[in-house]
């Protein structure tokens, strides 16, 4: 794992953030890491851990618990379905199996530990997400950070055509 | 000159836009510039020109109550920071809307930042914070980052920073990121969140935020909406303000509709002034053709069940008592709590006769399970107890008595937790079986007594039948 120099300046603006607590910069830094990487490794665990003088474990529970964290590379694009009611209503679930059979994602071996699965082509990787705050336009999506109302399962081909590359 | 808003978003003649003034007008965006052009910072130009208590007591006056969730009053909630106090005193903006049904901090933050950090500077001024943070979640990416734009611009023209507005304050404000759980919006695991930490809330008393949140110093969490209305109560004063919507009941607040009507979406209305006829018929523009309702949920998924065909007796001042349906309810905070549930967030969910309870409530169980910090027992086993036995009974392969079992597992969970996770999270299950009991039951089967169905049971129990 090598940090660029661009990176490792904006770990170090971001801590500046907590002056009283270094401890508080955990998740913006795991942010800027799994931005960089796509997800958090180990390595990734010791190297904040180091930066904010905390235990390894510190830092490690925090990846744990939040659904925001990965520990598992995603695809190049990663999918989050909103799976709540108002977008369920609106067809969320029949979302994410067309999303599935157009990328050819499996998602049968997935839990609530491994929520994330990805396309055989590692192009896409997919999951459910709780409410995304959109309730009234749904079904929503994300595809990485750009967000997506009204996906109606017909509105699946378009939606990929936009992530080719 | 009358506000343009773009075709196909102009607001009901029934809202009165105070907070989204701004939101879907056709000549604006979240710049400094454009926000400076119609009064932008003017009024903490003024604020910091006033006594911090002579703030605090016009947020009084003007009776706004949090739009967060619990509804308490915000100029009382101020006063909570102890007066002898010689800590630093932090403000957090609860930028976290994660509540189901709810969606209205997002437009401020995409479309007018600057309202919400004008709001905020009042704010901290008034109760003496010189550091503040937004938290917000960390699926608003392009959010996150208007904001940061946002602060960077109120830099520059001296809005933030050392010596705002050429007074001796100054303030700080930092916008700090999520990742995606729910129990972050709970403030006390909020501040934990903030504090590098596993969102584990803490227990009140004595963790008061008031008195010992972030770092143990006095802090003030609000939520995004509360701390907008701030600039309007300076820019009205309190009286006026409190004019607004009805006694007790004062100022707008955004009402988020969802599911089954024609015309979803946010309606800003004077609180208590608009029943919920005028909401879903008027405004949403009714039910889809052929369909009548259900239920509704009135105030984020936490809040209890409405049934459609409900009478609600409330209890008068002078003793008599008044009968109203679902329809006549004003949208307020009294009047709902009255009827049994909660004005929340403001997330209006509405089902029509489509809809299965079971289905509906086991998607909202499926949530709850997922989002239990874990810290208390009942919390956390009860809420996947739910969702195991609610999984069953929209599979069809529940029994009866599984009907009774969730309900007394929810009422084990309520009142006995840490944060209030434990209420929002029996609640729905609580008042979805009190309301709509025999349609549960009937897609029960007693035949069924004694067999495993879920997934993850079977696979548990497959070692312990081959030792047998
Ligand atoms: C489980 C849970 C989730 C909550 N989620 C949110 C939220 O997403 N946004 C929010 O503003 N308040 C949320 N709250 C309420 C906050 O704890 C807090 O009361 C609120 O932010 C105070 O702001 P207000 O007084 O301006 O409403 C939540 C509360 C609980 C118990
Ligand atoms: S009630 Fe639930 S969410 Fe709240 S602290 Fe306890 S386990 Fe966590
Ligand atoms: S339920 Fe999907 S955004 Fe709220």
């Amino acid at each position: 794992m090598t940090l660029p120099p661009a990176l490792l300046e904006k770990i170090d603006e971001a801590i500046t953030h907590y002056p009283v607590s270094r401890r508080s910069a955990v998740l913006p830094l795991l942010h800027l890491i799994q931005h960089h990487f796509g997800y958090i490794e180990p390595e990734a665990v010791h190297f904040v851990a180091e930066k904010l003088e905390l235990q390894p474990i510190q830092v490690l529970e925090v990846v744990t618990f939040y659904p925001g964290f990965r520990q598992t590379a995603p695809g190049k694009y990663h999918i989050r379905v909103c799976r709540t009611l108002s977008c369920a209503m609106a067809g969320s679930y029949e979302l994410m199996e067309s999303l599935c059979q157009a990328t050819g994602i499996d998602r049968s071996h997935t839990d609530h530990h491994h929520p994330i699965a990805v396309s055989p082509d590692g192009k896409f990787s997919i999951e459910f997400a709780e409410c995304l705050a959109s309730c009234g336009s749904g079904p929503v999506c994300m595809v990485n950070d750009d967000f997506h109302e009204a996906i109606t399962p017909d509105k699946t081909p378009g939606l990929l055509a936009k992530y080719q590359g | 000159m009358a506000i343009q808003y773009k075709p196909g978003k102009e607001p009901h003649p029934k809202e009165h836009r105070l907070i989204f003034r701004n939101v879907d007008r056709v000549d604006w965006n979240p710049s400094m510039e454009r926000f400076l052009a119609e009064g932008g910072y003017e009024q903490l130009k003024k604020a910091v020109t006033m006594e911090p208590k002579a703030i605090i007591e016009e947020v009084k006056t003007s009776g706004l109550r949090g739009r967060g969730g619990a509804g308490f009053p915000t100029g009382v909630k101020w006063t909570f920071i102890p007066p002898n106090n010689t800590k630093p005193v932090y403000l957090i903006c609860n930028a976290d809307e994660s509540e189901p049904g709810t969606f209205k901090d997002r437009y401020i933050i995409h479309q007018d930042p600057h309202q919400l950090i004008e709001g905020m500077a009042i704010s901290c001024f008034a109760v003496g914070a010189h550091m503040a943070y937004i938290y917000i979640r960390e699926e608003f990416p392009e959010g996150a980052q208007i904001l940061e734009k946002a602060i960077a611009e109120a830099h520059e023209k001296g809005f933030l920073g050392k010596g705002i507005c050429g007074s001796n304050y100054d303030l700080e404000i930092y916008v700090h990121r999520g990742a995606g759980a729910y129990i972050c919006g709970e403030e006390t695991g909020l501040i934990e969140s903030l504090e590098g930490k596993r969102p584990y809330p803490r227990i009140k008393p004595p963790y008061f935020p008031a008195a010992l949140g972030l770092y143990m110093c006095p802090t003030i969490v609000n939520n995004v909406e509360s701390l907008c209305h701030v600039k309007h109560i300076l820019e009205m004063g309190g009286a006026e303000y409190a004019k607004l919507g009805t006694p007790r009941n004062n100022g707008t607040r955004i009402v988020c509709v969802s599911g089954d009507v024609q015309r979803p979406g946010y309606y800003e209305i004077q609180v208590g002034k608009v029943t919920m006829s005028e909401v879903i018929r008027d405004m949403c523009g009714g039910l889809k053709p052929g369909r009548s309702l259900k239920a509704i949920i009135p105030g984020g998924s936490s809040a209890k069940v409405l049934r459609a065909d409900e009478v609600f007796k409330l209890k008068q001042p002078d003793g008599s008592v008044k009968e109203l349906t679902i329809w006549d309810i004003p949208m307020d905070f009294d009047t709902i709590a009255q009827c049994g549930s909660m004005a929340g967030s403001g997330g209006v969910i509405v089902m029509d006769d489509t809809r299965s309870m079971a289905w509906v409530l086991n998607n909202l169980n499926n949530f709850y399970a997922h989002e239990s910090c874990g810290q208390c027992t009942p919390c956390r086993e009860g809420s996947l107890w739910m969702k195991k036995i609610s999984d069953r009974i929209a599979a069809g392969n529940a029994t009866p008595e599984d009907v009774q079992q969730l309900e007394n597992v929810a009422y084990q969970i309520d009142g006995k937790t840490i944060c209030a996770f434990g209420e929002a999270c029996s609640w729905p299950t609580e008042s979805f079986i009190a309301k709509f009991r025999g349609e549960l039951i009937a897609q029960t089967d007693s035949g069924k007594q004694g067999k495993i169905f879920n997934r993850e049971s079977q696979v548990a129990a497959a070692p312990l039948a081959a030792t047998r």
